[in-house]
Formats: C-alpha cells, structure tokens, sequence
C-alpha cells in the first residue's frame, strides 16, 4: 500500500511539471506586449522599458520559467494587471463561495441521482426505469447556464420562493445557494444515477444478496444494507473526481447567477484581458484537481480491500 | 449450377448476417434511439435547407422592430436589435452542426494516430504519450478550452482549434486500449508472419476491430462540443456576432431574461435539443453494436 502511494506521488511530478509548462506558455504567447496592457497606451517607451526590466520580462524564456515556477512553489500566483492585487490573494478572497456553491451542488447530484438510480436498478425495464434512463439524458444534454436562467426565470417571475442572485451578503445564506447548486449539479446528477444504475444491477445479481434475500431479510434491507455498500463505491470515486470538475464548471454557474468566487473572478479577468488572473486561476484549478484525485485514488485503494495494486 | 433462387438466398443469408445490418435491426427496436436519430436528421436538414425555412435574415438589424413579443409575423419574438430569433435559430443550426462536426474531427484525426502509434507499439513511445494526455486531463475539459480561447483570441476557427485540441485525449486513450486489446489475436500475428507492414497491419487490421467505441463516442463527443461551443459564445470567447450562433444568442439574452424571456428561451431548447438528439443516438448505438456492453 506504501508503496503504491509513494508511486501514485512520484507519477505527479510530470504532470505538475506538464501543467505549469502549460500555463506558463499561455502568458508567454499572449498577442500584444503584457506591459502595455498593464500600463496602458500611452507610456513613455522609456518606462515601458524599466518595467520590462522589473518584471524580468527582457529575460530569456528558460529564466522567466523557472522563476514562474518558483513562485509558484512559494504561493505567487503573479498580480493582476486591473486590480494590481495578487492573485494569490484574489484566490484566497473568492475560494469560500465557490466552495459553498459546489458544496451544495454535490450533495444535491449525489443524493437525488443515488436515489433515482437505485429505484431505476430495483424496477429494471419499468416506466420509473425508462424515465430514468431519459432524465440521465437530458442532464448532459442541457447547457448549465441556460438551465441556471430558466430556474431564474421560473422562480423570479412565477415563484418567488427562493432567491436568484447574490450571496445574500456575508456568512452562508443556504437558500441563496440552492438555485445556482441545482443548475451545477444537475448534469453531474443524471450521471450518478446512470452510475448508480448500472453498478447496483451488477451487484444485485451477486450470491451474497440471493443469500440475504433467502434468509428471509426484506427487499428494503437487502437493497439499502447489504447492496448500496458495494455499489456505491464507483459513486464515491467519481464524487470525488466530480468535485473538481464542478469547480470548473462553476464559471458559468457563478455569473449567471451574481456570485463572487473564483468563476465570475475568471469571466471578469476574461473579459478585461486579465492574462496573470487567467492563468493563476487555471493553475490553481488543474491543481485543485490534480490533488483531489490522487486523494480519492489512494482513499480508494484504501476502502476497497478487494483491489490490489502491487 | 446455380439458380436464381439460389443467389438470391445466398445474399439474403449474407445480409442478415452483416454487422451493419444487426446493428440497424437493434437500433430501429430503441425507441429513444430513433428519437435521436430523427433530431440529427431534422438538424442536418434544417441546416442544409435553412435559406428557405427561415423567414428573415438573420443578421438584419431593425429597431424599430426591438424586442418584440413571439406573433405571427415573428414566431419566436425578436432581440434588442429587432433581428428575427426564429430565423437566427434555424441558421444558428450551421454553425453548431459545422463547429461540432469539425473539431470532433480533429480530435478524432489526432487521437486516433497518436493512440495507435501508443498502443501498438508500446514501450516507451507508450510511456510518453500517456503522461501528455494525463497533463491533459489535469485540466478541466471546459476550462482548458476557455484558458486556450483566452490566448488564442475569439474566433470561429479558433473554437474548432480549441475545441479539437481539448479532445484529442479521450480518443488516444481509447484508441490505445482497443489496440492492445486486439494487438495479441491470431490473425495480427497471421498478418506479420505473411510480412505486412506495420502500417498496414495498423491500417487494415486493428483499427477496424476498434470502430464500435470510436463511432459510439463520437456521436456523443459532437453534443459535448456543442454544449462547449455555446458555453465559450456565452461568455464572449467562442463565435463572434453578429454571427447566429446559439450560445452567443443567449449571452446577448441575459440581460433580458425578465424582460424579454423569449430572447432566452428558444436558443436554449434548440441547444438542449441538438444535444440531446446526438446522446440519445450515441446510447443507442452502444447497445446496437456491441450487445455486450448493454447493462
């Protein structure tokens, strides 16, 4: 097991080594000269020049990267030419309202579809199962955003039960987030109930539920007692695996819907030609996601004692 | 000698047997499936024939006709500039229909040479492909193609380029494993103990035996890049106006949602729809062609 992780560890330093290439080359290939963008039209090319040599911009590639991944390791993510803040600093500011908002989008794909797929598994070729099979459909057929304006529509105009903008100020104000969790996590839902599906009907064909079931135990307990176990276990890795992809789904989420986390943080830095909040946000993100699944590979390996890896 | 009749037997013997044929048989029983494959055609058709549907021209700007209410005269209301919404749907078919099927494309081309060459002939050709793709799938899908939007710069080519490249990953690995899978069967290794080239073997041998996944993710990869494509037009990077395309419809839309809805609800449902048709195909010819992978 030891040895699998440290393994699993070792594998990432190419990736990571892959990802800041990546990232770096964005800003280094961004049309137009990043001082000019920073400064403005019209500057002296004198103090275009000193700035240059300020930022090590007049440095040869190799150097520029090498120092960009420096402060990287040292938690310098650049600064924003708008703002002129760090990013870093940026990041920390809007981390807890996306992570609230994929909190909540979690919790709704995984408990609705689990539950959906299980019912879709137990009533196999039903009309529950035939519907089932639709919903799952129409989750990853549906843009996220135009979704996240539908709910607003509906619950702006004709239900006004919950809100459908803004944080509603500081703290966690849970019935704000629960529009905006439901648009995100809607397409990750109809994938859990697919999975759901698929690997309880796989596990309820297994011995030791005919056993359960010949004990005399009732359906209701040998579904959610003796076959959830086992067949939640590929939901769970892919929960993990999805919590980093709603991250990045967020971007869309989060403007939509006026909420200030890293998403709209990466449309504004968009729309402005903010490059280093761009790229600071990609790193971090690809590394949020990088690390969230080394952890769920190695919790993996752990949980499921049936799976050997040396 | 044989008789007409006997011909006849013979190819009907040789149809019903066609994998092509099986596969139609079992498609045509998926209700589902047929609604996809009836979406798909309507849009290919609508696409093709969109100068004679659409009422309006699409980018025609009137304002006097600003923001108008679904009537007769416009069936889907028009937008803040009095453009017809009915017709920029019907002609915003080209655009997704072009933009999914050719960047699909260029996934396709990369990832199926480079996922051959790693699975074929291993080693550490094999080592090196596969740490590229796992730096590809570091990234998010959509924020790798919004990161290279951003430097790229907005355009409509540029969303084929983002787009292919973004998706080259998921066919090499696929191809890669389908490859391996059939690397070690008798009649590859027939097919070197006659002396054909690798090339050929790759060509003529393997990748034919690796077509059922390919075709099956492929549909289903034309609706994920759709749904992208309206994605990177919704937050300004993707097709630029006044280009009808649907995403860049509902970006232009939402400021509008309490004001003016219809601005925002028919491109969606032609989005949903669009997409929806190619999953509901693509699932269908999972179960058709290969039996075994029906759960």
């Amino acid at each position: 097991m030891t040895r699998y992780i440290i393994r699993r560890i070792l594998q990432l330093i190419p990736v990571i080594l892959g990802i800041s290439i990546v990232t770096f080359l964005m800003m280094a290939l961004v049309p137009g000269d990043p001082v000019v963008l920073m400064l403005g039209q019209h500057i002296s090319p004198q103090t275009v020049e000193n700035v240059r040599h300020g930022l090590g911009l007049d440095q040869p590639m190799l150097t520029r990267y090498i120092q960009y991944m420096w402060n990287a390791l040292h938690g310098d993510f650049g600064r924003s030419y708008i703002q002129h803040q760090a990013v870093s600093q940026m990041l920390l500011d809007k981390i807890p309202v996306t992570f609230r908002l994929t909190v909540v989008a979690m919790v709704i794909a995984v408990t609705f579809g689990v539950l959906i797929g299980i019912l879709s598994a137990v009533k196999q070729y039903s009309f529950w199962d035939t519907f089932a099979t639709f919903f799952a459909m129409t989750g990853v057929s549906v843009p996220t955003f135009w979704l996240g304006m539908m709910l607003q529509l509906l619950f702006g105009v004709i239900l006004h039960i919950l809100p459908v903008s803004g944080t509603g100020g500081e703290g966690f104000h849970l019935q704000n987030y629960i529009l905006p969790g439901l648009a995100l996590g809607y397409a990750s839902m109809a994938m859990y109930v697919r999975l759901t599906r698929s690997s309880m009907l796989e596990v309820i064909r297994q011995d030791y539920i005919r056993t359960a079931r010949a004990k005399g135990l009732s359906g209701r307990i040998v579904i959610f007692k003796h076959a959830m176990k086992n067949a939640l276990i590929p939901v769970a890795t892919q929960a993990g695996m999805d919590f980093a992809g709603l991250m990045g789904g967020a971007i869309l989420t989060e403007t939509i819907f006026s909420l200030p986390g890293i998403g709209s943080m990466l449309f504004n830095a968009i729309s402005r030609r903010d490059y280093p909040v761009v790229q600071g946000v990609t790193l971090f993100l690809a590394l949020v996601f990088v690390v969230i699944n080394l952890l769920v590979d190695i919790s993996y390996a752990v949980l499921d004692p049936r799976i050997r890896y040396d | 000698m044989p008789t007409n009749t006997d011909t006849s037997e013979i190819k009907e013997l040789y149809q019903t047997s066609s994998p092509l044929h099986d596969m139609w048989v079992r498609l045509k029983r998926n209700k589902l499936a047929l609604f996809g494959l009836f979406l798909v055609t309507a849009l290919v058709v609508i696409a093709v024939f969109a100068g004679f549907i659409a009422p309006y021209d699409p980018v025609q700007i009137s304002l006097k006709e600003s923001l108008k209410s679904p009537s007769s005269a416009h069936l889907m209301g028009t937008d803040v500039l009095g453009r017809d919404i009915f017709s920029r749907i019907i002609y915003g078919t080209r655009a997704s229909l072009i933009i999914g099927v050719v960047a699909t494309s260029i996934s396709l081309a990369i990832g199926v040479v480079v996922g051959a060459i790693a699975g074929y002939y291993g080693g550490w050709i094999d080592s090196i492909i596969m740490r590229i793709t796992d730096i590809f799938f570091a990234f998010p899908f959509f924020l790798l193609a919004i990161a290279i939007m951003t430097f790229l710069g907005p355009s409509f080519i540029n969303v084929f380029v983002a787009l292919g490249i973004v998706g080259w990953t998921n066919y090499a690995r696929l191809v890669r494993g389908q490859v391996i899978s059939v690397k070690e069967s008798d009649y590859i290794e027939a097919a070197h103990a006659v002396g054909a080239k690798d090339f050929r073997i790759i060509l003529k041998h393997v990748l034919p035996n690796t077509l059922a996944p390919i075709i099956v993710f492929t549909t289903m990869n034309i609706g994920g890049v759709i749904l992208s494509e309206a994605g990177l037009s919704f937050l300004g990077i993707g097709v630029q106006p006044p280009a009808p395309s649907w995403g860049l419809m509902l970006s232009e839309a939402s400021n509008f949602i309490f004001n003016a809805p219809w601005m925002v609800i028919w491109p969606g449902v032609a989005i949903f729809l669009t997409v929806l048709g190619y999953n509901l195909l693509g699932d269908g010819l999972r179960d058709a062609l290969d039996p075994r992978m029906k759960q």
